[in-house]
């Protein structure tokens, strides 16, 4: 394990988080683990609901403070368990070695303030002893890293367009050269052609300051143009992860990635009619004693009902579903003819 | 407008539009060119799908068909009928055979009103049935067909999942049995799997029902997986319009190519190619220059494209586009008035 850590940027283990308020306890995140190694790129897919975020808020304990609880698990940045860090030491760590950015561009911007400004205070706050002009001249070369004309840095963030305030929130997230980005849906909110570009200069930048990357997304396309390996989360629970081969190319998935891949309407080939997993994702404050997908699965067997399945692997390919265990494979798992 | 060559009459279009115009005033006396000379035709039974960015008026045609918003100028055919002029008393019988199923589903819908008072709402306004008993009956007919299950109707919108409100909405579109329904972005504010269960009922809904629907969308896997037609957007103007299949496989417009290159598609093999980007963003629809709009952001501007507004032309059956680039120098004359035929057959 000591050599591997070396490599690994990143190592969530067995994170677990709660939301609890005085009416309920909703389990968002269900013993995750996740490992990024340095320089490369993790897609973390899943729909509304699934604890992508609440994954994301936990790396950087920005949590709800009145509701959100990590009630166990460790998560390991460059070999130090964030957890136990108290808020001064989490404050040196945000914006300067993970940043975030958010989805929405528009609101997490500050209005009153110039772009110039708050890519300034970010700069500021993590080196002290920079002077007001070498700050200015960090604040050009950002703006410039990401496309956007020095000039315009005396600019308010509604003098900006939808995707030139996402590249002002990029730019924020990479002045201080964090070692891991977390990307939170960037380009949701974005057009397709504004997504594009986008999307190229994450990938530019990427390459040229080796920056490890945290990619939350529900959209399939983009994992495949960015990604490096991938973790489908369902219900709070990864239930499978691979490199991109694997998810793209291999031939096993579990029902639920299946089902995600039925649902895209495929540009390239027009089919009939869609396919859609049937029903909704299972209430977060009543979980279901079994596999959380079994309600909605095709091949829901009675075990499935009783035991959380365990993890079965094919090399760098791992699956959280009974389907695959041995005894399932030979008698019920050939997909293709049970239904 | 004239017969089909395999002698089958000419059907009249459900709805037409002859160089549709709506500007809106903004501060100064000057105009924002929201949607500007459309000319397209929508057949029953049949899908329009308008696509394009932001801004770049897909939602207010979509108003402006309905006459939620009065156009500006042109005309606007419905069954063969101009109804352009039409006041607001005489509309009201028309109402019910166009309805429009919005967006986003938590602002659409009233959080005072339960599900079924909602969906008969516009079953009450209308005076459809002579009592309460057989508009409420109807309203739970409504919520079977679009797969909403009884024991909700009693429950509030706060209650539902964005797919059922989703569901909500377009039971409430189809209580007065309309023929044409503008979808303005029915589903991209759903996830993936929800967003495949309400193009699937939308799709058998139009088999079921005949309707026609004019969806308007971003994104264009969608638009080609439910659509007959595709009109592409690009401020205010059109800019290709062609059969589904064919605008896929031969787009012809720069702005329909980039917007085509633009998707992350999800497989593997298109990985390590660049995504062909086109520079730059929309420009202002307030009062627009002369020339192609997409002029500032082509890799084949010429000189002619910033001069004069390039003609919306056929060039090839049923493929029409709006481009010096491929329709030459586009001498007057060779275009007809009546550009923008959709129907096909």
């Amino acid at each position: 394990m000591g050599e591997k850590d070396e490599k690994l940027i990143l190592d969530i283990q067995d994170l677990n988080v709660i939301y609890k308020t005085d009416i309920e306890t909703v389990s968002a995140v269900n013993g995750i683990s996740l490992k990024i190694e340095k320089g490369k790129t993790l897609g973390l897919v899943g729909e509304t609901g699934a604890g992508k975020t609440t994954t994301a808020l936990s790396i950087l304990r920005l949590l709800p403070q009145a509701t959100g609880r990590i009630l166990s698990g460790k998560i390991c940045f460059d070999g130090e368990d964030l957890l136990t860090k108290s808020e001064d030491e989490m404050r040196a760590v945000r914006g300067n070695l993970i940043s975030m950015v958010f989805q929405d561009p528009m609101s997490s911007l500050n209005p009153v303030y110039t772009v110039g400004q708050q890519i300034g205070e970010a700069i500021k706050l993590h080196n002290h002893d920079l002077s007001h002009e070498e700050v200015e001249g960090r604040i050009d070369e950002m703006l410039q890293l990401v496309g956007i004309m020095p000039s315009r840095k005396a600019e308010y963030p509604h003098q900006f367009s939808g995707g030139m305030k996402q590249r002002v929130v990029i730019a924020m997230a990479l002045c201080c050269e964090p070692e891991l980005l977390i990307a939170d849906e960037p380009t949701t909110a974005l057009d397709v052609t504004i997504q594009a570009q986008v999307l190229a200069m994450i990938r530019e930048l990427r390459e040229r300051l080796g920056t490890s990357m945290l990619m939350i997304t529900h959209d399939l396309g983009i994992v495949a143009q960015i990604c490096d390996e991938v973790s489908v989360m369902y219900a709070g629970k990864i239930v499978e992860s691979g490199t991109v081969e694997d998810l793209f190319r291999g031939e096993k998935h579990h029902p639920y990635t299946v089902g995600l891949f039925n649902s895209i309407p495929n540009i390239s080939s027009r089919a009939t009619r869609l396919k859609p997993i049937p029903g909704l994702m299972p209430d977060p404050t009543n979980l279901p004693v079994g596999c959380e997908f079994a309600p909605r699965c095709e091949h829901c067997m009675e075990i499935c009902k009783k035991e959380k399945p365990q993890v079965y692997s094919e090399g760098t390919h791992k699956f959280y579903c009974h389907l695959f265990d041995s005894e399932n494979l030979k008698t019920g798992g050939s997909e293709n003819e049970s239904k | 407008m004239k017969a089909n060559e395999n002698n089958i009459p000419a059907r009249t279009p459900l709805i037409e539009t002859r160089d549709l115009k709506k500007y809106f005033k903004v501060n100064g006396g000057r105009m924002l060119h929201a949607v500007d000379s459309i000319n397209l035709k929508l057949y029953s039974g049949e899908t329009l799908g308008v696509v394009g960015e932001s801004g770049c008026g897909k939602s207010t045609l979509g108003r402006t068909l309905l006459k939620l918003i009065e156009p500006t100028g042109g005309q606007i055919l419905y069954d063969g009928q101009d109804i352009t002029k039409l006041n607001t008393r005489k509309m009201r019988p028309l109402r019910k055979e166009m309805q429009i199923i919005f967006q986003d589903p938590y602002s659409c819908i009233d959080p005072r009103k339960s599900v079924v008072d909602t969906i008969s709402e516009y079953m009450q306004i209308h005076k459809v049935f002579p009592n309460h008993q057989q508009t409420m009956n109807r309203a739970v007919e409504l919520m079977d067909l679009v797969g909403l299950a009884r024991r909700y109707a009693n429950s509030y919108p706060h209650e539902l999942d964005g797919g059922r409100r989703q569901r909500i909405g377009i039971a409430r579109a189809l209580s007065l049995n309309p023929r044409f329904i503008v979808c303005d972005e029915p589903v991209s504010a759903l996830d993936v799997s929800i967003q495949a269960q309400i193009l699937n009922l939308l799709m058998d809904l139009q088999d079921e029902l005949d309707l026609a629907y004019m969806f308007v969308t971003h994104d264009l896997s969608v638009v080609k997986h439910i659509s007959n037609h595709i009109m592409v957007m690009y401020l205010g103007t059109c800019v290709e319009l062609a059969e589904s299949e064919e605008l896929f496989r031969n787009p012809l417009h720069p702005y329909t190519k980039a917007l085509l290159a633009a998707i992350p598609e999800p497989n593997l093999d298109s990985r390590d190619k660049e995504f062909q980007i086109i520079r730059g963003e929309v420009s202002s629809p307030i009062d627009p220059k002369p020339g192609c709009r997409f002029a500032a952001r082509c890799e084949h501007c010429m000189p002619q494209c910033t001069q004069e507004n390039p003609k919306f032309t056929e060039t090839s059956p049923g493929h029409y586009t709006a481009c010096f680039l491929v329709n030459g120098n586009n001498p007057g004359g060779q275009t007809s008035d009546t550009d923008g035929e959709t129907g096909g057959r």
